[in-house]
């Protein structure tokens, strides 16, 4: 790993002022701290925000859940406030990576670093979160651009995710069997009037799939999905699953998560 | 006293190990060390055209940059294959030179082409980016099928054939083919694995300036061997002036047995930089150097009755030896695997051919099991295709090809001891409740779940050992073991071991077998293995030979002991040694009952003198003073153990998962010395065969990159991959050793990929399917399923 400087800023006003274009903002570093120990990033500051107790817990009001940026993996799986407000929620959390991972890994940073199989970009599409910065909200839709690409500017950070509480929702993953990360993670959030089926790991970037959320709002039933076959041109092929495999999981964790809703 | 031999001693090195109290090769320091960083080729196959390290000399921190240039002119060996196999036409195989530092050409991604020695690491490795490396890139040969086809890798190695090698008799086999009623025939990959020890391989060097001893800290399962291959091929110092320490080790699964490049590289130029060097492999370094496991492309042949008799068999095998030949490589898919790929069964006419190829990858070497895996795989692909083709029950077919007296001359090498395969196959029939599958079955059918079971019974010729065997196979070394054990004045003992423990609990079950041939308690027994300074030579740890052939080495020096401390008692109890009798610890004379303890003999034995004759010595006329004793052992067989395996596992067609619902195994590995460890061991190498057979799958693309050289992409298997696994065991002794034992710690590496496949093919209805099953394979075959199994469709 190349030398850095690192900075342990006391409030977000001061992170945000030491962001350059040559910094990163580390947050648990489950991500971050292996590309630079792999040399496919290097940095000449690092910013921990960690230290900056605004961005770190957990609310739940009547209608949201709002998590902090800086908030442990583990803390959202053990969570009773979220266990009883959007239980998929805390099972995506628990389902993260592994132990270690849990205990480091945040919800900011997951979202910030947006890997096209990460499990939380999902929750936020599927559940129309909002993603609060120190500038400004964010619509989920918005913020997920591209593969490893956000809205965020350079020194703007999340603040906290706001995430709606469903009528039902589940989240079901097909895991990488090295990694754990999300070959096809399907989110699926039912409100009053709508559902969202969320798909990760599919494509390169997080996408609602809007053939089976609009079948499933008109019938929220597993056979309102059950002929559905999605196309795999656009979904990701590689060594651990081809686009065929990926478009046929997708619709069958759909119907799980029917299922287990 | 209670035996300690088949106890559940819990083990003594936990504390040290699970306590992170034990100290491995990285936890080593030498004062003014530097730091070693290896200029590795990104290409799998390359001409190297210049090295310019102007720049990187100049860098920050650099001490010395070295390339294969000043390695050559020093003449410093190379690594080598440990065995010569011959062709069928009787030439010598076909081995390329393989410089610690390659020279002119770069045959596999990740070969040292030239190693920075700095101040610190991250110097160390940003001057590596700093050496300048003007390659020719070559088309690379990947394909172990289609190695032989490819441009010629080593110049004078025609299709880049090492060896073609025949074991058994064509024409016999021939003409028990003709005559048979059916022929069963199946196309097989074993797929190559990447051994992941969970310490990665490093070194540690220390250069004496005044004694000009070198002493090398590092990753071995060998350390003896290691020092005798540095110094007689590598040149690197002679054998008294080069030390060999391997600390504790964090596994092997044979991947340690090499002595690898660094540790060459780095033992000549703490010499010649006059500075200690430290070297730790980062994780995508052992992907991409340590010597990797199986690999090789097979079609085999069963000829059988209509009632199931086994005629014949031929094999065909491809094995990939990688981009070099190493220590075990070429005796791996020769006589590791030919000689056993018949099976547990009484076959009258066998072949085995094995072409062995170079290929432009990282070399193939043992992989626990080394070979035997292979072969098993291959017979009970086979055994199990040709119960479904013939419609005889999997386990009924097996019985009745099994020999029931032994010893049994199997078909092509081994006379094999000792055995009961029909015991072990009907208790693990029993204890899988084997009866109940359809009913299982049917359950699982009910839920939109495909279930099958799958057998494999195996052998394996274990114990790696008697010499004149091995050496008339094509060895270069004898592999007997040896053993010192040191009676202290005081009464500890001190058993030093030429076998090495990187995870297989010597400290525990050598103290064990120690504590009950001398009679004295567990606590006073200290086992010492993995330095040459102390103790005896030995060829160390692989093959499951640490028991069979280590243990009893232990086993006879202990017993010379004994033997000593016999005339010794005599002459203090004033008796002649028939008339003493040694128990628990105790030289007893039978009839008046005065004794002395093997501890009073020791004193004495130290202390010569006595207090009750004052000038008069307790030793015999001529005696020597002191109570150590030495024995080297070397068995007159290899160890057999046997067993049977079963498994059921369920798929989910819609995911194409597979669930490893039950797994029993049953071996027979002789008198067991401690079950926890034996346990301990069939579970690790159960796991590790089920990684092999559903998770692991190493993936060079077309132009030689690994595209699985992390944990991201390799798949290891973990706990939550397994269900509780079923052991149960069978006995019956060895005769080729005192104990009795046979060898264990391959045994579930063996048996479990053949029992999961076997398993996996039966829920797919006998569709074919390559290792490793991984959920894309499994669900694509679901697919082509037409109605399986009536409702799960």
């Amino acid at each position: 790993m190349k030398t850095f400087n690192y900075h342990t800023p006391k409030d977000i006003k001061e992170a945000s002022k030491l962001a350059s274009t040559s910094s990163a903002f580390l947050a648990g570093g489950m991500t971050s701290i292996p590309s630079m120990k792999l040399g496919l990033a290097t940095y000449k500051d690092i910013i921990d925000i960690k230290h900056i107790k605004k961005l770190s817990g957990i609310k739940v009001s009547g209608k949201t859940v709002t998590i902090g940026a800086t908030t442990k993996h583990a803390e959202v799986a053990n969570s009773k406030d979220v266990k009883k407000a959007i239980p998929s929620l805390a099972k995506l959390a628990g389902g993260i990576g592994d132990a270690q991972v849990r205990n480091r890994g945040t919800v900011g940073g997951s979202i910030a670093n947006n890997d096209p199989s990460a499990c939380y970009p999902s929750a936020c599409m599927a559940l129309n979160a909002i993603i609060h910065t120190n500038n400004r909200k964010i619509e989920a839709a918005k913020f997920f651009k591209g593969m490893f690409e956000t809205a965020l500017k350079k020194g703007e950070i999340i603040e906290a995710v706001v995430f709606n509480i469903p009528d039902k929702s589940n989240y079901q993953k097909h895991p990488n069997p090295a990694s754990r990360y999300a070959i096809v993670g399907v989110y699926l959030a039912k409100y009053k009037k709508e559902v969202n089926v969320a798909i990760t790991g599919a494509k390169p970037v997080v996408y609602v799939d809007k053939d089976l959320s609009k079948a499933l709002s008109n019938s929220f039933s597993v056979s309102a999905i059950d002929g559905i076959k999605l196309d795999s041109s656009e979904m990701n092929s590689d060594i651990h699953a081809s686009g065929d495999f990926r478009a046929s999981l997708v619709v069958t964790y759909a119907k799980k998560a029917v299922e287990a809703c | 006293m209670a035996s300690l031999v088949g106890s559940r001693v819990e083990r003594k090195e936990d504390k040290r190990l699970l306590t992170g109290k034990g100290r491995y090769t990285a936890d080593i320091n030498i004062a003014n060390q530097t730091y070693a960083a290896f200029v590795r080729s990104p290409h799998a196959r390359a001409k190297i055209k210049k090295i310019d390290i102007s720049k990187a000399l100049k860098a920050s921190g650099v001490v010395e940059i070295l390339t294969g240039e000043e390695i050559a002119a020093d003449k410093i060996g190379g690594l080598i294959a440990g065995w010569a196999i011959r062709s069928e036409d009787g030439s010598e195989m076909k081995v390329p030179a393989n410089p610690p530092l390659a020279k002119d050409s770069a045959n596999f991604v990740g070969e040292p082409i030239a190693v920075v020695f700095a101040e610190s690491l991250d110097e160390a490795k940003a001057a590596v980016d700093l050496v300048k490396v003007d390659y020719k890139v070559l088309k690379g040969v990947i394909n172990t099928a289609e190695a032989m086809k490819g441009e010629t890798i080593h110049d004078g190695i025609d299709k880049n054939l090492c060896y073609d090698w025949l074991l058994g008799d064509r024409k016999a086999v021939e003409e028990a083919f003709a005559k048979a009623d059916k022929i069963i025939k199946v196309d097989l990959i074993n797929n190559r694995c990447v051994p992941n020890a969970m310490e990665p391989r490093a070194c540690v060097v220390d250069y004496n300036t005044a004694s000009e001893e070198i002493t090398l800290y590092t990753t071995s399962q060998n350390p003896h061997l290691s020092r005798l291959i540095m110094s007689a091929f590598g040149g690197v110092a002679p054998e008294n002036k080069l030390r060999v320490v391997a600390p504790d080790v964090g596994g092997g699964f044979g991947s340690k047995i090499n002595v690898y490049n660094e540790e060459i590289v780095c033992s000549w130029a703490s010499k010649k930089i006059e500075r200690p060097i430290k070297w730790v492999a980062e994780r995508t370094e052992s992907f991409l150097t340590d010597t990797h496991g199986r690999d090789h492309v097979t079609h085999a042949e069963l000829a059988v009755t209509n009632d199931g008799k086994f005629l014949a068999f031929k094999n065909e095998t491809i094995a990939n030896l990688g981009a070099y030949a190493r220590v075990f490589g070429t005796v791996t898919p020769t006589y590791l695997f030919g000689p056993c790929a018949t099976g547990v069964y009484t076959i009258p006419a066998a072949y085995t051919n094995v072409k062995a190829v170079y290929t432009n990858t990282a070399p193939v070497d043992a992989y626990r099991g080394a070979g035997r895996p292979e072969a098993t795989y291959t017979i009970e692909r086979l055994v199990e295709k040709a119960a479904m083709e013939l419609g005889i029950d999997r386990t009924e077919i097996r019985m009745r090809n099994f020999p029931t007296e032994f010893p049994f001359k199997q078909t092509l090498v081994h006379t094999v001891d000792s055995g009961d395969y029909v015991a072990s196959l009907e208790k693990a029939k029993q204890m899988s409740d084997y009866k109940g599958f359809e009913v299982r079955r049917k359950k699982s059918e009910a839920n939109g779940k495909l279930r099958g079971i799958g057998v494999s019974s195996y052998f394996e010729a274990c114990g790696i050992a008697p010499s004149a065997v091995v050496m008339s196979l094509g060895c270069g070394v004898g592999l007997w073991e040896s053993s010192e054990v040191r009676f202290n004045p005081t009464g500890q003992v001190s058993v030093y071991t030429g076998a090495h423990s990187h995870g297989q609990g010597h400290d525990t079950t050598f103290a064990q077998i120690a504590a009950d041939e001398l009679g004295v308690g567990l606590d006073v027994v200290d086992v010492i293995h993995g330095d040459t300074d102390k103790g005896t030579f030995g060829m160390g740890t692989y093959g499951s030979r640490s028991l069979a052939v280590g243990g009893i080495a232990i086993v006879n020096a202990c017993r010379k002991i004994v033997a000593k401390g016999k005339r010794v008692a005599a002459k203090m109890l004033e008796v002649s040694e028939d008339e003493i009798n040694f128990k628990d610890g105790e030289f007893v004379v039978t009839k008046s009952n005065k004794k002395k303890t093997i501890g009073e003999i020791a004193f004495a034995c130290y202390l010569p003198g006595s207090r009750d004759s004052e000038f008069k010595s307790p030793l015999p006329e001529g005696e020597e003073p002191g109570l150590i004793e030495t024995s080297f052992f070397d068995p007159s067989n290899f160890s057999f153990p046997a067993g049977s395996h079963i498994a059921e596992v369920e798929i989910n067609p819609e995911t194409g998962e597979v669930k490893v619902e039950k797994y029993t195994a049953v071996d027979d590995f002789g008198r067991i010395v401690n079950p926890l460890v034996v346990e301990g061991q069939v579970h690790g190498g159960i796991a590790q065969g089920i990684g092999q057979a559903l998770h692991e799958n190493t993936e060079y693309d077309e132009t030689g990159q690994l595209i699985t050289a992390s944990y991201m992409d390799y798949t290891m298997p973990r706990a939550d991959n397994f269900p509780e696994f079923n052991l149960g065991f069978t006995c019956t002794h060895a005769t080729s050793n005192p104990l009795g034992v046979k060898g264990c710690g391959e045994a579930g590496a063996i048996a479990s990929p053949p029992t999961i496949m076997n398993a996996v093919i039966d829920a797919l209805g006998g569709q074919e399917i390559t290792m490793p099953a991984t959920a894309e394979k499994v669900w694509k075959a679901c697919k082509a399923l037409k109605k399986p199994n009536s409702k799960a469709a």
